[in-house]
């Protein structure tokens, strides 16, 4: 198997090399190589800022269409939470679930459900996990958890060990279909329905297990159009869907699980660069006496998925008023409906030492000295018209031989 | 061939939107190292104590950071008003912080035994109304 998938990917006919994906990228995975962004393998989470920034539409996710149903016999949609965000509020979303079916699938699986049963489970996680671990932090984002093994190794133990509310969903599907029809497993599609290109590489990466349930993943936009048509002229007697409630609806914005795990410590935290900052402090041990903490990739929250089509405001704003909708289980109702031996991971989380700049110490100590001195000879401009993010990159590119001095069009110039 | 690095940081006095650098800038440079993340944490939170401190303590001062194979060392240095008695600023909770500086969340009284906790050598050295210095040392 190769060692990195990534879906996120460039249209290079699309891409101009016009550096503002480079710019974006909250790991510096990019650079601009003959004017072609390329993304550096083992560097990329899969946050999808790229795909948000590129003026060119250049950047995006590795995501199936419809017609890769045909493979399959029986097939699954599990819409994501966020899209409760996604209609306009007076929308009846029982109807734009039965959307799903029109286009081709068979049963739906609302995520929303299964981050109710993981609501249920969690709040007894964090109130029976070692105070040692605390904060204890969310692994909902799959970006931030791959942001934790690249650069906070330290704070692996901090993680919450639990499936995300889709892989669990997909388990739960995988199950029933199989007792329902009797087909195989490889007789049954089940397909994430998503705004996140980070959830798409743990469909073929996953996070804390051997091998995800779920088949692929359709991105919502791709099919958005045909769903809004579909949502008005569908006639006939619609399915009753099974569906979440306001608690597992609320996990599509930022806020929504600490809301729904129920605590007061808690940080609730989106936007890369924040989510970051937020990391940096727990990492000093600054945030001793906070219990628990999400944070996002995207600003708002999943609402603000890359593969989404509202604004992310606009979308949390309607997050929040569905996420009023009352609890239709109990806690004790939900846990019935899956164990909790159901939704841990069963591997542990290891480090991505990726940013080391030799094995042995002492190399790396001298291509450290090199960088510092090219450094210093650089602009300090960070323009990034060499291909590289800032002058510091380009010192560490040219060291690390991925790129050369005379890169630096300033430089050049002044000679 | 260069065996070992040094990093210099100037530390503000009353500035805490510089007070930190240090610390992150330090982290990185290990990280690239490939310096064990254990260690790396604990470089980190001693140097980000040893700032804040020279921000609230002193007149202001300079973190020098250096890396050699066996060890990391970080030296603060401030200009200040020093202290009097060293062991009574080492004990846990003592503090000399206004309540300003205690409003905004520091000044605890735990910088110093923190610092000395996160190193494998701790020296404390000051002069009354000259400076005060710490050197700490993490063995790789």
């Amino acid at each position: 198997m190769k060692a990195y998938w990534h879906s996120v990917f460039l249209h290079k006919e699309k891409c101009t090399g016009c550096t503002n994906c480079m710019h974006k990228c909250p790991t510096q995975a990019i650079r601009v190589i003959d004017g072609k962004a390329k993304i550096i393998e083992e560097r990329c989470i899969d946050c999808g800022e790229c795909i948000k920034v590129c003026p060119f539409h250049a950047k995006d996710a590795k995501t199936d269409v419809l017609s890769d149903l045909a493979n399959y016999r029986y097939k699954v949609a599990l819409p994501a939470t966020s899209l409760y965000g996604q209609f306009p509020t007076e929308y009846d979303m029982n109807r734009v679930m039965n959307t799903f079916l029109r286009l081709g699938f068979d049963e739906v699986f609302d995520v929303s459900r299964a981050a109710d049963i993981i609501s249920a489970y969690l709040n007894d996680y964090v109130d029976n996990a070692e105070e040692e671990r605390k904060p204890l932090i969310s692994t909902y984002c799959p970006a931030v958890t791959r942001l934790i093994q690249i650069r906070y190794p330290s704070l692996i133990d901090n993680i919450i060990t639990i499936e995300s509310p889709s892989e669990v969903a997909a388990r739960q599907a995988r199950q029933l279909v199989k007792a329902k029809t009797g087909l195989k497993d490889e007789e049954i599609g089940i397909f994430l329905i998503t705004e996140c290109p980070a959830k798409v590489t743990s469909i073929y990466k996953p996070l804390g297990l051997d091998k995800s349930q779920m088949t692929g993943a359709v991105s919502l936009k791709s099919i958005y159009p045909r769903m809004l048509k579909l949502y008005d002229s569908m006639t006939g007697d619609m399915v009753d869907m099974q569906m979440g409630s306001g608690v597992g609806i609320g996990w599509g914005r930022v806020g929504g699980q600490s809301y729904a795990v129920d605590i007061d410590n808690y940080i609730a935290v989106d936007g890369i660069d924040e989510v970051t900052k937020v990391l940096d402090k727990v990492d000093l041990e600054m945030l001793r006496g906070v219990d628990f903490i999400e944070g996002y990739a995207c600003v708002t929250g999943c609402c603000g998925g890359p593969l989404n089509v509202e604004n992310p405001f606009i979308a949390k704003s309607r997050i929040r008023k569905q996420a009023k909708k009352p609890p239709i289980f109990s806690d004790e109702e939900l846990k019935s409906m899956c164990s909790f031996e159901n939704i841990v991971w069963t591997n542990k989380i290891e480090p991505h030492q990726i940013l080391k700049l030799d094995k042995d110490f002492k190399k790396a100590i001298e291509k450290m000295t090199k960088i510092e001195a090219l450094h210093k000879s650089l602009p300090g401009l960070d323009c990034g018209a060499c291909g590289s993010p800032t002058c510091r990159s380009l010192a560490e590119d040219v060291v690390l031989g991925r790129a050369k001095f005379e890169d630096c069009i300033v430089r050049k110039g002044a000679k | 061939m260069q065996e070992s690095m040094k990093y210099e940081f100037s530390v503000p006095t009353m500035d805490f939107t510089v007070a930190g650098e240090a610390s992150s800038s330090i982290k990185k440079v290990l990280r690239q190292l490939g310096i064990d993340s254990g260690i790396i944490r604990r470089v980190a939170i001693a140097t980000y104590e040893a700032e804040i401190n020279i921000a609230i303590h002193s007149n202001g001062g300079k973190i020098t950071c250096l890396i050699s194979p066996e060890w990391v060392k970080v030296i603060a240095k401030d200009n200040g008003p020093g202290i009097e008695n060293i062991e009574l600023a080492m004990t846990k909770g003592f503090s000399t912080a206004t309540s300003e500086i205690r409003e905004l969340g520091f000044g605890a009284g735990m910088g110093l035994p923190n610092m000395k906790k996160c190193s494998d050598d701790f020296e404390i050295t000051s002069e009354v109304d000259v400076f005060t210095q710490l050197v700490m040392t993490l063995y790789l």
